[in-house]
């Protein structure tokens, strides 16, 4: 349609078309410049202040920086993908028709909405082995002290994956949601005729329909999840003794808490050779899709 | 048959019931702290022995030192929060325009620019956000923040705009141009008119990122007059014996805002969201 519409109109138009392209060029203009100011040069300028060898020796040699690698992955891996898949399971829930369903993910959308702020800072007084709610009632059932959460590198990758997907889970299944509701019914009143049973429609109709949907939304995902900060900073502070750092706080933390800017770009970069791919990836299928 | 469906359906209320209660967890604790006298703060207690809403009150009346500027840091995040969406709204209306509409050169371009930016990872571009802000003479100042939103902010709403307007038939700006209408009149009384609902759809969603925004807040802001209430909140955790309670009290206060904007324009959220975010 669009295209069609770009073939023909330029005939119609010949003798305003100075007028509209100027209109055009001005109406670009804000963006344009926003792009410049605060995207490209900044980019460039981060890019130029990762240029120097000596950062990267510097943080390779930095045992946290390693750690830090593998925290990442592990946050990326688990973080993205138990998300999405609850989150393709959970759209299951929230397509059917009800009233109370609606009410649901009213109450469920809420974590989305809010800022992270408070809630991943109740989320850590929760878990705070002296004097949180957890620990509390873990006592008064077993009469014994539950674990430091938060003092532990292992459970405190656990509650950050955990705070995380609490965080997104809502956005992702609704966007999962849609995905499944393009699907016709037809296939599943004719499977229901065939007499096939739940997972098999699952397997057979729901997953190949949100198939596209599903690869591109953890592909976004796995990105916005490179740079979530708050679940991070917020719950543990990459402590105990920066073992929960991931690459977006361990480059704040080099740049801000330790004053070296070089170091904290160097962090970032690091990151490029895996997101590049994914980024060029994902402008091919968002374009191709929006057309 | 009968049973069969009985027990399809309570199976959907299990679901409906774990979904609920996970959701409501941090939020519950959230509040229950908010009315818990200081004496309990540490208590782990599951509802307190004595609710109050004093802690409230003390937020209210700024009566503590960490909210010595309450009132001020709520106004700023609104007046952040307004100007971002406002600011986005432009941007992204008028680059819609023109490359949908007006089908201008390198419009493509520029789509695919504002693409790529979305594909940014925020946090990824702080550091040299925030020096080249030092540079810019804007670091400390609300602007930079508004500036900073506007930048994450405006690639979404140029996609999800310019996904609606491709869809309005191009006969209507072809009626209006055999009328003799200019491009601004076009814009002004065809265009914004019908993208009415997805504008509101992008505004909310400025509105809301802003708001939310701790990240960006705390590095680019720094007095008390001119931060936002995020970083207020964050400055609770710069001691050992932060008051908890008032804390969760003022992140209640904090966090109404977006909940009540969110749920006043969620029939047109959620369209958008579900339609531009990822397409499929």
């Amino acid at each position: 349609m669009v295209s069609l519409a770009q073939d023909v109109a330029p005939s119609h138009r010949s003798g305003r078309m100075s007028a509209e392209a100027t209109w055009g060029l001005i109406m670009l203009i804000p963006y344009i410049a926003i792009f410049l100011t605060f995207v490209l040069y900044p980019v460039g300028y981060g890019l130029y202040l990762g240029t120097e060898v000596k950062a990267y020796q510097r943080i390779f040699d930095d045992p946290i920086f390693i750690r830090t690698l593998v925290n990442t992955v592990i946050f990326l891996g688990l973080g993205v993908n138990i998300k999405m898949f609850l989150a393709l399971l959970l759209s299951g829930f929230f397509v059917h028709e009800r009233r109370w369903i609606r009410w649901v993910s009213f109450i469920f959308i809420l974590p989305w909405a809010i800022p992270s702020i408070p809630t991943i800072l109740s989320f850590r007084w929760m878990l705070n082995a002296e004097w949180g709610m957890v620990n509390s009632l873990i006592f008064q059932f077993t009469m014994q002290d539950g674990p430091g959460w938060l003092l532990d590198r292992v459970y405190g990758l656990g509650s950050i994956v955990t705070i995380h997907i609490w965080k997104y889970l809502p956005f992702w299944t609704l966007i999962l949601v849609a995905a499944r509701l393009t699907i016709s019914k037809d296939l599943y009143e004719s499977a229901d005729v065939d007499g096939a049973s739940g997972l098999q429609k699952f397997l057979y109709i729901t997953f190949p329909g949100v198939r596209n949907m599903y690869i591109t939304s953890t592909l976004l995902s796995t990105i916005w999840t490179l740079g979530d900060f708050n679940s991070i900073y917020l719950l543990t502070g990459g402590g105990p003794a920066d073992s929960t750092q991931v690459l977006a706080t361990l480059g704040i933390r080099y740049a801000f808490g330790m004053s070296e800017i070089r170091a904290g770009v160097a962090t970032v970069i690091v990151a490029l050779p895996f997101m590049i791919p994914i980024t060029i990836l994902m402008l091919k299928r968002l374009r191709g899709e929006a057309q | 048959m009968n049973i069969r469906k009985a027990f399809g359906e309570a199976r959907l209320m299990l679901v409906g019931l774990v979904v609920v209660i996970w959701t409501a967890i941090p939020i519950y604790h959230l509040f229950v702290m908010s009315i818990t006298p200081q004496a309990e703060a540490f208590a782990g207690a599951v509802w307190p022995k004595s609710p109050t809403l004093d802690n409230y009150k003390t937020v209210l009346t700024q009566g503590h030192y960490f909210l010595g500027h309450f009132w001020t840091q709520l106004f700023n995040s609104a007046l952040v929060a307004v100007a971002v969406a406002l600011l986005t709204l432009t941007v992204g209306t008028c680059a819609s325009f023109a490359i949908s509409r007006l089908k201008v050169r390198f419009g493509e371009t520029v789509s695919n620019m504002a693409l790529l930016t979305y594909l940014i990872p925020a946090a990824f571009l702080a550091i040299p956000m925030y020096t080249t802000m030092g540079q810019y003479g804007l670091l400390g100042s609300r602007w930079s923040l508004i500036l900073t939103m506007v930048t994450f902010a405006s690639p979404y709403a140029i996609w999800m705009l310019r996904q609606y307007a491709d869809k309005l038939p191009y006969e209507l700006d072809e009626a209006a141009r055999i009328d003799g209408a200019s491009p601004i009149q076009i814009f002004w009384l065809i265009y914004l008119p019908l993208m009415m609902p997805s504008m509101v759809a992008i505004g909310t969603y400025a509105l809301l990122l802003a708001w939310n925004e701790y990240l960006y807040a705390f590095l680019l802001l720094s007095s008390d007059t001119e931060i936002t209430l995020s970083v207020a909140l964050g400055h609770f955790l710069s001691t050992d014996d932060a008051p908890w309670n008032l804390l969760m009290a003022t992140g209640i206060i904090y966090a109404l805002p977006p909940a009540a904007i969110y749920y006043a324009f969620r029939r047109y959220m959620v369209a958008g969201l579900t339609a531009g975010a990822v397409k499929s």
